[in-house]
């Protein structure tokens, strides 16, 4: 019975969500402090279970557990066979971190929507259905499974984006949707391929079936091995668009300067991590042998991102866009992790995810308050907050650290987890990526000495030091920072088992 | 043995007969009534009409294929699929559209509902032909009610020149059927399908490979115009801006419907030796994959340029005919009608629904613009809702029964190894995105002075119908899937005859 219910943990934290929704929609349009609160504690219950879930895992276990599997429909062939796709929910060492990550920035975003100034009740309820949509992709089994709660996402997202944005909002909620969309496509295309393929979409099933020497055989032939190249390749350009990979990075940028604060610490430090375990579980655990050939061509260009982004963040003369081109240059390690293909980079590049993660929420979360009080994030209007406000200042600078990865926080070890990789594989392009790192610091500490010291300029000369219901949710989130700095194992350990196996497929 | 009238089993053509009935009693009566009586009595019997032919309907489904009338008239369960289609749309566009009967001072009294009752009639005995003149006849009567439809309006301008461009462009593509259909009697000697078939094979293989494939060309004409496919699409956005909502709404729907039966059932029947002798695969398949990708994007990025909500839907209709072209045209992908069937019938749900919505909408508005949808989420929320979950369907995005229909099709054209047209629908879709998002963004983005306003009962049920049917379909398409699943296709290729004795 303990163990029915116990199994049936993902489903029931990937739902959870929506009984906050449900309580809100009960809620008089109105009485916006009660939305507040009930939002707030919406996000609560996925906390709770994804915390339970963390707990109760185990560590050793290479293979999915939790899992929950239920018939949902079949789809009848000519000579009465059928390919039945299942509903089918879990969780593995791959998946649980970031489901764990994801819940507890959904509840810090929670927090800092308090700031949202209109309709409250809608954009909670659009918030829960986000929540619930990116649950799901980490908890699906079945790519079809994955493919819904991915468009959920997508269209939850839309709606935020283009209703509690900044100015040019529309256009950044447009952009958004036909870059995703198209990325979508290319998912579809591949997951009706792998579908006609294979008969499956189960993830262990057709991880089976591609690993059965004579499937591998006939799948080693012309077409079916081009085919398989198709899928292949589609796949990655679809996670590849939701990372962003260097060219298909627009839209993200008008993401992270026009949707409000709190969605991009969730976009910024989940949805982004979307396209990261889909290269991982699908690139590197579904298709191991095509991965590595296109290993070297993934860390060229995670190079570019990680050059490209620190070189633009450099010269940006917005927060929000050092941010966002920050952000581009950090999935670049994450690149550079999954093309290391070995335990170390593919466990430093799911660190990288988890915390950055982390630190997008809380440097958006800062942005959020910024806003609020000066009501900018250009730099250049700004100066001189540590004097009016020193603790929030301190919390930028602690977020600011962990960026540029800091000893002792988050980003240090996942940096040097993937570098270790990738130095094995690619040295020559490990290391000019390092030269990477030396300009993550450079943006960072102009963008944090540029708002938080000189001058003292005008429109921040009076505003208020960080409230309590600010402080809690930022030292919370600094405090997973450095614990996982400080003692990495709390997510090593867990990971371990599955990333070894992932590994192995790909041969590190 | 000679066969007589009454020795056929007349009860296959129950549905048929209670329309026909239906459509006659209702002429009667309305001729009785006085002229200021409200007509919407009328209205409710001819939903109950339908519904009894639904059951009658569902009742024969199952059953084993029965041709009645000198072999000119089929039952079976092709037909059967494609007339529940057909009956579930004229009836929830008569629910939808109740008020619609006496509006604005106008005397539009019996004749939309009767009329719409002998368009439907033809649309089912289209499905059910086995003979060309039953087949043209069916086409001829479910046209000419729709032409009279279309103006029935008579004091509104915009009403009376989408009539008459429809006739025109509608009578020519008749004409083009016919003369398809001449070259078939010429070649064959036989109005019958199955006979035709033998005989056309027989001339295909006797050096009159070019007639053979003239007639199907020319019947594909036709076909091009009555489903709305693009190059054969101008007529379209014109029409359906012009033509009052309720009818707009039938043509969308019903008439795509039954041209589709007509297409599969001439195609397949009569042509399908080319498929075994090789031309299908060199050119008919080849142009059908045209016409279908022509439509796709013709559809969907001149929809992107339309203010006024029903040219957009205009648009996004002859876009979606060129999805249902998908499965045909890639024959080879072995779930031709499920996928089809199942596309029409989420295209139903999602389309009606978005039309009520859209009558309601703009009739509050006073305007066809899109701009009649600002602010709706905060005038009308629930409203606002279900429009949404009817473009989102319309987009093809889960979870709703339109994306479940695409996935099907997509499933389809794979298996069939056709990835160009695979790609060319998902691509497309992506471009309805920005167009289906545009009515979206006037919902949500945008502010409104205008209040709420209150939505007849009819549309309220209607509405309510097609959300849980596009949500439920989308969620669970087990159920449909297993209805399509146990029906008998293969049955429809051969004549009774050679089956059941």
């Amino acid at each position: 019975m303990m163990e029915n219910v116990l199994n049936m943990l993902p489903t029931w934290l990937a739902f959870s969500p929506l009984l906050g929704a449900m309580l809100l929609l009960l809620v008089p349009q109105k009485r916006t402090g009660w939305l507040k609160r009930l939002g707030i504690l919406a996000t609560f219950p996925p906390l709770v279970l994804a915390l339970l879930l963390y707990g109760t895992f185990h560590s050793g276990m290479d293979s999915v557990q939790f899992e929950h599997r239920l018939q949902w429909f079949e789809i009848p062939l000519s000579g009465g066979a059928s390919w039945e796709l299942t509903y089918h929910m879990g969780v593995d060492g791959l998946s649980m971190p970031l489901v764990v990550m994801a819940t507890v920035v959904a509840t810090l975003a929670a927090f800092a929507s308090t700031y949202i100034q209109k309709r409250q009740k809608e954009y909670f309820l659009f918030f829960l259905i986000l929540e619930m949509g990116m649950l799901g992709v980490f908890l699906a089994q079945n790519l079809f499974l994955f493919f819904l709660f991915f468009e959920i996402t997508l269209v939850s997202l839309y709606f935020l984006i283009g209703i509690w944005g900044f100015v040019h909002r529309e256009r950044a909620a447009n952009q958004f949707l036909l870059y995703n969309g198209l990325g979508s496509a290319f998912l579809l295309i591949s997951l009706v391929g792998l579908l006609v393929l294979f008969g499956t979409l189960d993830f262990n099933q057709l991880q089976e079936l591609s690993d059965h020497p004579r499937t591998k055989g006939v799948l080693s032939q012309s077409p079916l091995k081009e085919i398989v190249w198709g899928i292949f390749l589609s796949m990655v350009v679809a996670f590849g668009i939701k990372l962003p990979i260097f060219p298909f990075h627009r839209w993200m940028l008008k993401v992270h300067t026009e949707a409000p604060p709190a969605v991009v610490m969730v976009h910024s430090g989940v949805l982004l991590k979307m396209g990261a375990y889909g290269l991982i579980r699908f690139g590197v655990q579904l298709f191991p042998d095509q991965m590595r050939t296109i290993a070297t061509t993934l860390a060229v260009l995670g190079l570019v991102n990680i050059l490209y982004g620190a070189v633009l963040a450099f010269v940006q003369q917005d927060l929000k866009r050092v941010l966002a081109y920050a952000s581009i240059s950090h999935m670049g390690i994450i690149l550079f992790g999954v093309a290391s293909a070995n335990v170390s980079g593919l466990t430093g590049a799911v660190f990288q995810a988890v915390s950055h993660g982390l630190i997008s929420a809380v440097l958006f979360f800062f942005i959020a308050s910024l806003v609020d009080r000066a009501g900018t994030t250009e730099i250049g209007k700004l100066g001189g907050m540590a004097r009016s406000a020193p603790v929030l200042t301190g919390v930028f600078l602690a977020g600011g650290l962990a960026l540029l990865g800091l000893p002792g926080m988050s980003g240090f070890v996942s940096e040097f987890l993937v570098f270790v990789g990738l130095f094995q594989q690619e040295p020559a392009l490990a290391a000019v990526g390092i030269l990477g790192l030396v300009l993550t610091a450079a943006y960072t500490l102009r963008a944090v000495l540029a708002t938080g010291f000189g001058p003292l300029k005008s429109r921040l000369s009076d505003i208020t030091d960080i409230k309590p219901s600010e402080a809690a949710p930022m030292l919370m989130l600094l405090a997973f920072i450095l614990l996982i700095g400080v003692y990495p194992d709390v997510l090593g350990e867990p990971i371990k088992a599955t990333m070894q196996m992932i590994a192995s497929r790909i041969g590190g | 043995m000679e066969k007589y009238l009454l020795d056929y089993n007349w009860t296959v053509m129950a549905p048929e007969l209670t329309i026909l009935v239906a459509a006659a009693l209702l002429t009667v009566i309305d001729l009785l009534m006085k002229k200021e009586t409200d007509r919407r009595i009328l209205g409710w019997m001819g939903i109950m009409a339908v519904a009894t032919a639904g059951a009658f309907t569902l009742w024969r489904v199952g059953k084993p294929p029965y041709e009645i009338l000198s072999d000119t008239y089929r039952v079976d369960d092709f037909a059967l699929a494609f007339k529940l289609i057909l009956l579930a749309g004229t009836a929830l566009v008569l629910l939808a559209f109740l008020r619609e009967i006496r509006k604005e001072g106008e005397h539009v009294g019996g004749e939309y509902i009767y009329l719409l009752l002998t368009a439907l009639l033809g649309g089912m005995i289209l499905t059910s032909s086995a003979d060309l003149i039953t087949l043209f006849v069916g086409l001829e009567l479910l046209s000419l009610s729709s032409y009279v439809l279309a103006c029935i309006r008579r004091k509104r301008l915009p009403s009376n020149e989408a009539a008459w461009k429809y006739f025109i462009t509608g009578s020519v593509s008749s004409a083009f059927i016919l003369y398809g259909m001449s070259f078939v009697y010429g070649l064959s000697g036989t109005t019958n399908l199955y006979m035709a078939q033998k005989r056309l094979y027989e001339a295909f293989n006797s050096g009159y490979e070019s007639f053979v494939l003239l007639s199907l060309f020319l019947m594909l004409l036709g076909f091009g115009f009555k489903v709305a496919s693009a190059p054969f699409h101008m007529w379209v956005p014109d029409v359906y801006q012009g033509a009052p909502t309720p009818v707009t709404a039938f043509l969308a729907v019903v008439s795509k419907t039954a041209a589709f039966a007509f297409v599969l059932r001439v195609l397949l029947v009569t042509y399908l030796f080319l498929y075994e002798t090789g031309p299908w695969q060199d050119v008919v398949g080849p142009a059908l994959l045209v016409l279908s990708a022509v439509s796709m994007v013709v559809g969907n990025t001149g929809a992107l340029r339309q203010s006024q909500t029903k040219r957009l839907m205009a648009y996004s209709s002859v876009a979606h005919a060129g999805y249902l072209l998908v499965p045909l045209a890639v024959i080879s992908g072995g779930m031709l009608f499920e996928s089809t069937v199942y596309y029409l019938m989420a295209y139903l749900l999602m389309t009606l629904g978005a039309f009520t919505v859209l009558n309601v909408v703009e009739q509050d508005g006073k305007t066809g613009d899109v701009a009649a949808f600002a602010g709706l989420s905060r005038r009308n929320p629930l409203l606002a809702v279900a429009m949404t979950v009817f473009l989102v369907s319309l987009a093809g995005i889960p979870v709703t029964a339109g994306f479940f229909g695409k996935f099907y099709i997509l499933i389809h054209a794979i298996t069939g190894q056709t990835f160009w047209i695979a790609a060319v629908m998902v691509i497309t879709t992506v471009i309805s995105y920005f167009y289906y998002f545009k009515i979206i963004r006037m919902m949500y983005f945008r502010p409104s002075s205008k209040g709420r306003f209150a939505i007849p009962f009819g549309a309220v049920a209607v509405i309510l119908v097609s959300l849980t049917g596009t949500i439920f379909f989308g969620l669970f398409p087990q159920w449909t899937l297993d209805f399509i699943g146990q029906l008998d296709w293969v049955s429809t290729l051969s004549p009774v005859g050679t089956q059941h004795q």
